[in-house]
């Protein structure tokens, strides 16, 4: 019995196992909703498991509102977001990491401060710019996703530059040198040896361009009024009814909705914390 | 760094895709933001149908006079202020916490809190809503199982102080991890020897965080505040989807809230706009303890 020596530790991992299943509850309570019958799920005293596992929430989900299309569109905003919105910061971040300038200081302040913009309050303005774009645009004005690819890819660039600079930075001047050596110019040193080096940093750093696209609500219900271009939070209200809300449809979509972003944060954890730590410090 | 003649120019053409960007569609609207605050603009100047007149710092006159926006104001502060605290002291403490177990434990409550991190505001709210719910939630369930009186059919949104507290749970729940982790980070830093002279010379657990964590932390932990204190001012899903708009009778407005509502719904987009440019400056304000708090942490910018 080697805990009861240390009987301090005991009590503080049973407390920390307590808390880690309090803290995933409400996502279990997610995915078992989803998959509960709908008596079970309307039932006066829910049980905490289900016999009787169906799909069936998740098979009205995606038939009846038409939630694929929903969930397709939001996968092309957010995947085209993440393209561009890499190309745009990799080169930021090489140019602010790599090249010697003046006005580079100015830059990053500005870019810190771009980061603390209540982006919500632009909603505004933004509604009028994407109009008039619109009319010479029409892929990028009012109701087409487009609108949306412009809005996330403005707003998650400040951050995807500064931690993306985080991970440049420490790639070893020595690379670069040999490369010069080799007569590589530095269009080519960039992209085929920086580019392929700091690729697990692009990758932690598009986690969170994807999560800024993909959670998106405001900008979603503002720019868009036509059904076949809404985007998966507001296919999910769709379910909130006046007289009985169809929780168990709720909850599928969440499911459909949490589900992409929960694989590609656990495949990328590490990375996104490192990241993360050295964005934090500056 | 390796200097090389034509940095600058490198540098401009590196640089000039993601400023496009930047200035088209944050420095552009911001502008834009300001301009709109001074101008009469409704329904018939948004469709084109009335010229727009400039009326100076009109809107700025009416929301000030206005009682609902200082409510609103302050309603908002309060509730971030609530989200704040207990997403760091949440966040500190398991952070803590996670120095003193094993990996086991450890990885689950980190595969947890990845789990909360990971999950989208939308979907957070409707969860938490569905736990809550009067009839059918489980925490009703549980509460009046356990022979609470009122609590079978009791609606946690009709009130106006459940109704916030129930949606700072659910922000405190999704934004803890970041804290967690990025002071768990911090507290690995710290070098062993420390901590192990601290407890050499009998320091307990307590004196042990307050006088040797607590100090050295201190930079991390200021830029974990002004972070938090970003995200919580301007919520708005949460608040949104989780009390219907803003609540029984706007009673659960929070800025951000409150001035999509002037816009969008009552279109007066002027007075949406100064709501707007108010809130950035009060961000704004923030932003310079946050650069503070960075150089006071070392942290040389360039």
């Amino acid at each position: 019995m080697r805990w009861l020596r240390r009987p301090g530790r005991a009590v503080a991992e049973v407390l920390t196992v307590v808390i880690a299943g309090v803290v995933a509850f409400p996502l279990y309570w997610m995915l078992l909703t989803a998959l509960k019958p709908e008596g079970e799920v309307l039932a006066a005293n829910p049980r905490p498991w289900t016999l009787a596992p169906t799909w069936e929430n998740f098979h009205r989900v995606l038939t009846v509102s038409g939630f694929g299309r929903f969930f397709l569109n939001s996968v092309i905003v957010a995947v085209v977001v993440v393209a561009l919105s890499l190309a745009l910061s990799f080169l930021a971040a090489v140019a602010l990491t790599r090249f010697r300038f003046r006005g580079r200081t100015v830059l990053l302040v500005m870019l810190l401060v771009a980061q603390m913009v209540p982006v919500e309050a632009l909603t505004i303005p933004l509604f009028f710019v994407m109009r008039v774009v619109g009319q010479t645009v029409p892929v990028l004005g009012l109701n087409h996703l487009g609108s949306l690819v412009l809005v996330h890819l403005a707003f998650s660039l400040p951050f995807a530059i500064w931690m993306l600079r985080g991970f440049v930075a420490a790639v070893p001047v020595e690379l670069e040198e040999a490369a010069a050596l080799d007569g590589a110019s530095r269009f080519r040193f960039t992209w085929q040896v920086l580019f392929p080096v700091v690729a697990p940093g692009l990758v932690a750093t598009s986690v969170l361009s994807f999560m800024h696209a993909w959670n998106d609500f405001l900008f979603a219900k503002t720019f868009v009024t036509v059904e076949e271009v809404q985007t998966l939070p507001l296919a999910i209200l769709v379910f909130f009814k006046p007289d009985q809300n169809d929780w168990g449809a709720i909850m599928a979509g969440s499911t459909l909705m949490t589900v992409p972003v929960l694989v590609f944060f656990v495949l990328v954890q590490r990375r996104l914390v490192s990241g993360l730590a050295g964005a934090v410090k500056g | 760094m390796t200097t090389r003649r034509g940095d600058a120019l490198a540098a401009i053409r590196y640089l000039a895709p993601a400023a496009l960007v930047l200035a088209g569609l944050l420095g552009y609207p911001i502008y834009q933001l300001v301009l709109i605050s001074f101008y009469d603009y409704g329904q018939e100047q948004a469709s084109g149908g009335a010229p727009l007149t400039f009326i100076g710092t009109e809107n700025y006159r009416r929301l000030f006079s206005d009682g609902q926006f200082w409510a609103v104001l302050g309603q908002t502060t309060a509730f971030a202020a609530v989200c704040v605290v207990g997403t760091l002291l949440v966040g500190g403490a398991l952070a803590v916490l996670a120095t003193r177990v094993r990996a086991v434990p450890r990885s689950l409550l980190f595969l947890a809190a990845l789990g909360a991190w990971a999950t989208p505001a939308v979907a957070g709210s409707t969860i938490w809503l569905f736990l809550f719910d009067a009839d059918l939630g489980l925490v009703n369930e549980v509460l009046s199982g356990l022979g609470i009186h009122g609590m079978s059919g009791y609606s946690w949104t009709y009130d106006r102080y459940m109704a916030f507290a129930l949606v700072a749970a659910e922000v405190i729940w999704c934004s803890f991890p970041f804290v967690m982790v990025t002071l768990y980070a911090g507290i690995r830093a710290i070098p062993a020897e420390v901590l192990e002279a601290a407890r050499l010379d009998g320091a307990s657990t307590w004196r042990t965080v307050r006088s040797v964590i607590l100090p050295l932390l201190r930079p991390l932990l200021a830029v974990a505040t002004i972070q938090s204190i970003i995200w919580d001012f301007k919520l708005f899903t949460q608040i949104y989807v989780m009390t219907g708009g803003g609540g029984v009778a706007g009673q659960n407005l929070v800025l951000n809230v409150y001035a999509y509502q002037q816009a969008f719904a009552a279109s007066d987009y002027g007075l949406g706009s100064a709501i707007g440019v108010v809130m950035t400056v009060l961000l704004l304000v923030v932003t310079l303890f946050y650069l503070r708090a960075l150089r006071r942490g070392g942290e040389e910018l360039a």
